[in-house]
């Protein structure tokens, strides 16, 4: 592939960039190249963190819905902070603490415009999509739930929403419903419809599955929930990083996502809320830097979002999210879609081929960039570790959604996750070594 | 190793175990039976053992369950090794004693799945004697 010099085929629209004999819907390489981690090959002690002795094998790192790479622009962004403008936001009136605090109000600003929120107020940054749910459930959740309300999820919730949301239930006495599966992985939503009713105060659904792959129509689901007077609460931990996504366009009420899975760093978070649901809410974190004035006997809560952002902020990781967005939006998030769909449309046929091989999902066209699977004879544990030795990194286990796994009939599955950086050789590099497997266990 | 290699996780002899596992099923009537799970992975092992007639020396032991490779032939092996020793002897059976009968290097992800039979036939001996009360099923979450 390094021999290999890419050129723009205009028979094929100016989007397309050919890669040996490959055609891909973004420049692979010119990509690949801001990721050095992708160049390093594995298989050595584990004990000593980064490259070292016994390491000889290429990775193929195919497990990016679990976290994603993080590129040099991204990088660089985040060391520059700490380099030239560390300084603790809105505490110091000295320069580097307004250079740091206007470089992290800005991220707000973009992360803003990047998923369509109105502006700043309607993004509060938090630790990641987990804790976006648990900042609901809690502010807003154990206040306004009670043993009449219900809140809807599906079955194909993350652990992240359905323990949340199981929890809250528990301490409010609000009864829990999940939507049912269609054979082929959808949902199915007549059961949605019957499922969310007038005493429906919550729907929060996934936008798309991070073991199935399914994109759910999140927008028919925010109109049954708005039809009910419920709130609409959408994870798009798998989806932000994939495809452009318009939380105005959606109309829920709120929209979460991570930034480890998006190109930035670990440790943020988003939670899009509309301002006015926000505005009414009670904080969840209480201390520092939420507050406008205290008193020994009370206290006034800062404005929109910082309300919601107690204690000093994810200041670096902030700065780091706005690099990321940055990033994507320079290739353009059609264009990631559109490569990823691809990836996954290929893993799905190639995979598929085997009689043996049991993918869970929709078929390949209408599933985002990921392939959840299992071979017949091979427990995903020892696929996993037997990939690993062909240095083909892949997510084994229940991926957090155990029961989804357990309406599927699997305790564990395998799966491989796609990104920019991803390419079709290293999709047959899985193939292959699914076939070793397969046939050292034969 | 590389591509191209076999594999060092999987020799021939974990394959075969689990392959072919020996002693596998249950037996009439031990002297005690305990189940275990590895919630993670969703591995299943219930150990029968018999004593001799000093109530010490393990004499049968029969394994059965499912789930992955290594824990499967992890209980194969143990229902091999464990007649003729006592029981203060298998309490005593630590990781590195399954990681040898094993032998191979089992990556830290993996260990749970190797120790699943060792924990569950140590869990139940201690029921056995009284030493815990009221376990149901043993898992390795910890
Ligand atoms: C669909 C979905 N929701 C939520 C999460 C949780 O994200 P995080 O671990 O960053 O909180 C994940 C990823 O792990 C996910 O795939």
């Amino acid at each position: 592939m390094d021999t290999v010099t890419p050129k723009t085929c205009y028979g094929l629209g100016p989007n397309h960039v050919v890669m040996g004999t490959q055609q891909y819907a973004l420049d692979v390489e010119s990509i690949r190249a801001d990721f050095p981690v992708l160049d390093r090959q594995v298989g050595g002690d584990v004990t000593t963190p980064g490259p070292g002795e016994g390491d000889d094998t290429p990775l193929v790192y195919l497990d990016n819905a679990a976290t994603s790479h993080t590129p040099e622009p991204v990088v660089e962004s985040i060391a520059d902070f700490y380099r030239t403008y560390n300084a603790n936001v809105h505490r110091g009136i000295h320069h580097l603490s307004q250079e740091a605090s206007v470089a992290y109000e800005e991220a707000h600003d973009r992360v803003a415009e990047f998923v369509g929120a109105d502006g700043r107020e309607e993004i509060v940054f938090t630790k990641n999509t987990t804790e976006s749910e648990n900042l609901v459930a809690y502010a807003w959740g154990l206040a306004a739930l009670g043993p009449e309300d219900n809140v809807v999820m599906t079955q194909m919730e993350h652990h992240a929403s359905l323990v949340t949301w199981q929890q809250i239930g528990k301490k409010t006495g609000a009864e829990v419903r999940y939507v049912e599966l269609d054979d082929d992985g959808t949902l199915d939503m007549d059961d949605a419809a019957a499922k969310i009713d007038d005493d429906t105060a919550m729907v929060s659904v996934l936008h798309v599955s991070n073991t199935l792959g399914t994109v759910n129509p999140v927008e028919a689901l925010t109109e049954l929930a708005h039809d009910h007077d419920a709130y609409a609460f959408v994870d798009g931990a798998q989806a932000v990083p994939h495809m452009p996504v318009d939380v105005g366009e959606i109309g829920c009420d709120f929209y979460a996502f991570s930034g480890h899975k998006m190109c930035g760093p670990t440790g943020i978070g988003v939670l899009y809320g509309k301002e006015a649901i926000l505005d009414e809410m009670q904080p969840y974190l209480y201390g520092g830097e939420m507050i406008r004035s205290v008193t020994y006997e009370d206290s006034e809560w800062e404005e929109l979002p910082w309300k919601f952002e107690a204690g000093t902020p994810v200041i670096a990781q902030g700065i780091g999210l706005h690099a990321a967005v940055d990033y994507l939006e320079e290739i353009g998030m059609d264009r990631v879609h559109d490569h990823e769909s691809a990836l996954a449309s290929y893993a799905y046929d190639r995979l598929t081929e085997w009689d043996d091989v049991t993918v869970y999902g929709p078929p390949g066209e209408e599933r985002a960039g990921l392939v959840a699977f299992n071979l017949d004879s091979v427990h995903a544990h020892d696929l996993s570790s037997i990939l690993n030795e062909y240095g083909v990194a892949i997510r084994a286990g229940d991926h957090c959604t155990q029961p989804l796994h357990d309406e599927l009939g699997a305790p564990a599955s395998a799966r491989a996750s796609f990104y920019i950086y991803n390419t079709r050789e290293e999709i047959d590099a899985l193939v292959d070594a699914v076939d070793e497997a397969r046939q050292l266990f034969a | 190793m590389g591509i191209g290699g076999g594999s060092d996780m999987y020799r021939q002899q974990i394959l075969d175990h689990y392959k072919n596992p020996r002693n596998y099923g249950e037996l009439a009537d031990p002297d005690f039976s305990h189940t275990g799970e590895n919630p993670s992975c969703g591995d299943t092992i219930t150990v029968d053992v018999r004593l001799a007639d000093d109530g010490e020396t393990i004499e049968y032991v029969a394994f059965s369950g499912d789930g992955c490779a290594i824990s499967q032939a992890a209980a194969s092996m143990l229902s091999e090794r464990l007649p003729g020793t006592t029981l203060s002897e298998l309490a005593e059976m630590d990781r590195e004693d399954v990681t040898d009968m094993l032998g191979v290097d089992i990556s830290p992800m993996r260990i749970k799945c190797a120790v699943l039979a060792r924990q569950v036939a140590q869990d139940g001996a201690k029921l056995y004697e009284g030493d815990i009360e009221d376990l149901d099923v043993t898992k390795t979450e910890d």
